[in-house]
């Protein structure tokens, strides 16, 4: 889909957006969060382009899935890690695809979990549209349209690449 | 055995019955998954919503409040509505069988049984005759296995010795009458530790002990020798009918872990009891209190083990169920 | 009645299968090995593929009646032991109210009678309520047809108990029907070992049985009396009555078929169907018994039949009632043994013939111009699945439950009766 290259490239353009962004809304402070682990890969790949040096809050949202009763849990769970309060804070919530929108549900149910915050603000690398659930981010890589069978998946944590697959 | 019993046919947990029969992936996996729910009681809100909506009932045919209530904090920190049922005290006492009192329970639609009997194979009994569906976790069965107890313990070595491979384990006491003791043999072997010694006099080994895969010492200080952990057993009084032992003073003079009898074992070496510790007779309270002590440390664990086991078995029935209604 | 059997092979004197054209019974004889001439005969039994054997004798079956209506009637279990090809059998006294006294003995003579199919022959109770204290009134359960007097599965309280039990016999000329237990040390549900201690089961240790065993032998031989050790389960057990049988003891021993068969490694999934007194016991005990069996030391084989109603085996294993519901499976039983090249079909047979025959002091039937027509005729290639509405006993508490099996009887004959004929 993105090769590596093409995939610096679109980490380069997300990075610049979500700088004009940050500049426009001029907040005082604000945490960032990757939903593991393609949302994680992204975050820390934005930090390093921008120069943030702040702890980052990595998401497992295995908890929160809206699919335990039909699927059970995943087969891979790591503790979730947010080493700061989210209480009254503007969260940067990372994530590498966005498609449904489950997912933002499940991270955002998790995250008011751990207080309630100033604000959350959806960074994503890739938007794949065919939402179910009224979910936008405000910050978007690409706009991909897939054929029904497609997917795409985020390879990492090294030599990050949009990988396609049916 | 408990393969079939406890695992779907992808090799899922659905029931959590006993060590035995699982694979060491599996027990890992159960690790693993604990470890990420320590997480959840440190944080503001110490729920996490996997079990929301389902009903879990703590069915315990002998008395237990630790126990009991660990079950009920993971259950409640999984979102999950508890019942608890002492049926030391209600329908069986009155002569009612196991059988009906199970007929009764699923009459209330609940989704999982945490269950402790005293006796052995009850859970596995349970398990075979409720209706699909339904997940059954062991507590504690007569003397034959308390497997989420020896998980926790199993955690709690794993967080302060990084690993089981090379791991030298001594378990110390009531190895006769213990359940605990069984499980903890058999996740020990399984995980790949080292050795596992036991160091009790004959009256409290059961017969061919060493089948379960131990070295058997009957002199404490000579078997804490090279030892990284020591976990001590409860001296259990009220199991024990007639002469095994000749008094608590004798059992302390010969077993019980004091300083001088730990200075045997590693210096790095860490001490665990399942508790409740009986101070002065099992062991010393400056080694109960002491800086290798772990004691503690394993509290915490039990209830991160113990969400982990309940929403594994949950997810594995849900599994089942989905594979059972997509074949129809 | 007269019944003729046709084209197969009978068990002749020596031992061995003789092919047969005709056998002719007449009344309650057999009358007619190969005649030269044929009389006609009312039925007619075409025995082309099947075996004909002396019937079977069975020393140590529950017949339930009175007092355990749930698990089964001397009706029902009479019919079942035909089913099996046993036309004798001896009823425990472990009945409610104990076999203890003329009055129930005769009620049982009664239900007998009423039943009307095989011969059944009353094990008296050795004391008062089985209770191991007391005597009970031996010369009155002789009167009232008692052939032997029992302990059932109890011990005695005491020795002295014991040779006091063993003097009075004797003086009634009776023999007493023994299964030893030490009841200090036999506790618990499982054999004690490797499977009790992984199992967490409480564990019977052959010394339960084995210290009592040799406490026995030596009253017995002090008193005269002939006392009979009933299931034993162990190879301690063995090799004491060979010792005294050696020495010339008046002792016999039986063993009960699940032990031949299965050993404690069936529990360790904790299956109630498994859980018997005595235990299974190890690989070492079971090949031990059948050792015993093959040179004699142990006499006889006995079902050990102990029919159960379903909730009776719906518990946490020890709390399940022991004993399996064995006497419709003992053919099968022989078969498995032979196929396992551990014991051949007639040194089974010869188990369940001669062997209790001479227990009981009475001469064992053969098939022989003459000689009373107790027979049975099965067809030993025969496989068929066992099922509960298959199985004749009430007790469907059988581990063979939905197992395909080899080995079915297909006529019983009692005194020239025809008391089974199967289905199918």
């Amino acid at each position: 889909m993105f090769d590596q290259q093409a995939t610096q490239d679109l980490l380069d353009e997300l990075a610049k957006s979500l700088d004009q962004w940050l500049t426009k809304k001029s907040l005082a402070g604000f945490e960032i969060i990757g939903i593991r682990s393609g949302g994680v890969w992204v975050a820390q790949a934005l930090m390093e382009r921008l120069n943030i040096n702040q702890a980052l809050g990595e998401l497992d949202i295995s908890f929160y899935r809206d699919d335990f009763n039909r699927k059970g849990l995943n087969d891979s769970i790591s503790p979730t890690s947010l080493p700061f309060n989210t209480e009254s804070k503007h969260l940067i919530l990372v994530d590498d695809v966005l498609m449904s929108g489950r997912s933002v549900r499940a991270a955002m149910n998790e995250l008011f979990d751990f207080g309630r915050p100033a604000s959350i603000t959806l960074v994503t690398l890739i938007d794949l549209g065919r939402r179910e659930l009224p979910i936008a981010p405000q910050i978007t890589g690409a706009m991909v349209t897939l054929a029904d069978n497609e997917r795409v998946k985020l390879i990492g944590p090294d030599n990050l690449e949009v990988s396609l697959y049916s | 055995m408990s393969q079939s019993t406890q695992l779907t046919d992808t090799g899922q947990l659905k029931h959590f019955l006993s060590i035995d029969g699982l694979s060491k992936a599996l027990l890992t996996e159960i690790l693993d998954t604990a470890e990420s729910f320590i997480e959840v009681g440190e944080r503001k809100i110490r729920k996490v919503p996997l079990l929301r909506g389902k009903t879990v009932v703590n069915l315990f045919f002998e008395a237990s409040t630790r126990t009991r209530s660990t079950f009920e904090l993971a259950a409640k920190r999984l979102s999950a509505d508890v019942l608890n049922l002492n049926i030391s005290t209600s329908a069986t006492s009155k002569g009612e069988s196991l059988s009906d009192t199970l007929l009764n329970l699923e009459a209330m639609a609940s989704d999982m049984f945490i269950v402790r009997h005293s006796q052995s194979g009850a859970p596995h009994f349970i398990a075979e005759s409720v209706t699909p569906g339904v997940g059954i976790i062991n507590a504690g069965d007569g003397w034959h296995a308390h497997p989420t107890q020896a998980m926790l313990d199993m955690l709690t070595i794993r967080q302060n010795k990084g690993t089981f491979d090379g791991l030298r384990v001594a378990i110390i006491g009531d190895i006769m009458h213990s359940r605990v003791a069984r499980s903890q043999i058999q996740a020990l072997n399984t995980l790949g530790a080292s050795e596992v010694r036991i160091i009790a006099p004959s009256t409290l080994l059961p017969p061919e002990v060493e089948s379960l895969g131990v070295n058997v010492y009957h002199q404490l200080h000579s078997g804490l020798n090279d030892i990284d952990v020591v976990i001590m057993l409860r001296l259990q009084r009220e199991r024990m009918q007639g002469a095994l032992l000749p008094s608590e003073q004798e059992y302390f003079q010969q077993y019980g872990l004091t300083q001088e009898a730990l200075a045997n074992a590693k210096p790095d070496a860490i001490v665990m009891h399942p508790g409740p510790i009986n101070r002065g007779v099992e062991i010393e309270s400056a080694v109960a209190d002491g800086t290798q002590s772990v004691i503690l440390d394993q509290v915490t664990n039990g209830i991160a083990v113990r969400m982990a086991v309940m929403s594994m078995a949950m997810s594995g029935q849900t599994q089942e169920r989905n594979a059972l209604t997509q074949g129809a | 009645m007269s019944i003729e059997i046709l084209n197969g092979h009978f068990l002749n004197e020596s031992g061995a299968w003789k092919a047969f054209k005709r056998i002719e019974i007449h009344n309650d004889l057999i009358a007619h090995i190969d005649p030269s001439s044929a009389k006609t005969c009312q039925h007619s039994i075409d025995a082309t593929g099947l075996y004909l054997s002396p019937s079977l004798t069975d020393l140590n079956v529950a017949l339930c009646e009175p007092g355990y209506a749930a698990k089964g009637s001397i009706y029902t279990e009479t019919h079942a032991a035909a089913a099996a090809g046993v036309t004798t059998v001896c009823c425990t006294p472990e009945t409610d109210p104990v076999n203890d006294s003329e009055a129930v003995c005769s009620f049982i003579e009664r239900a007998i009678q009423q039943a009307g199919t095989i011969e059944v022959l009353p094990l008296g109770a050795l004391t008062q309520g089985l209770e191991g204290e007391r005597l009970a009134e031996y010369a009155e359960l002789k009167k009232a047809g008692c052939v032997a007097l029992s302990s059932g599965m109890t011990p005695f309280k005491n020795l002295s108990t014991a040779k006091r039990c063993f003097d009075y016999a004797k003086t009634f000329d009776m023999s007493v029907f023994i299964h030893p237990m030490e009841p200090s040390l036999y506790e618990g549900s499982a054999h004690s070992g490797r499977i009790s201690t992984k199992t967490g089961l409480k564990g019977i240790s052959h010394l339960a049985e084995s210290i009592a065993t040799a406490q026995l032998i030596m009253l017995a031989r002090e008193s005269g009396v002939h006392l009979h050790l009933a299931q034993l389960s162990c190879k301690e057990s063995v090799a004491l009555v060979k010792r005294a049988k050696d020495e010339g003891a008046n002792i016999t021993a039986d063993v009960a078929v699940a032990n031949l068969l299965y050993t404690h490694e069936k529990i360790v999934s904790y299956n109630s169907l498994y859980h018997c007194l005595p235990p299974l016991r190890s690989e070492t005990d079971r090949l031990a018994l059948i050792e015993g069996l093959r040179n004699g030391v142990i006499d006889a084989i006995t079902s050990a039949h102990r029919p159960h109603e379903a909730a009776a085996k719906k518990a946490p294993f020890a709390q399940t009632a022991p004993g399996m519901s064995t006497i419709e499976h003992l053919i099968p039983a022989a078969r498995q043994l032979q196929a396992q090249g551990e014991l051949a079909l007639n040194d089974f047979l010869k188990a369940m013939t001669q062997g209790p025959a001479k227990v009981l002091n009475r001469k064992a039937t053969s098939i022989v111009e003459g000689n009373a027509a107790n027979l049975c005729l099965f067809n030993p290639d025969q496989t068929y699945k066992v099922s509960a509405h298959t199985m004749l006993s009430e007790g469907k508490n059988s581990p063979l439950l939905g197992q395909e099996i080899k080995g079915k009887v297909v006529s019983t004959i009692y005194k020239g009766r025809l008391v089974y004929q199967t289905r199918d």
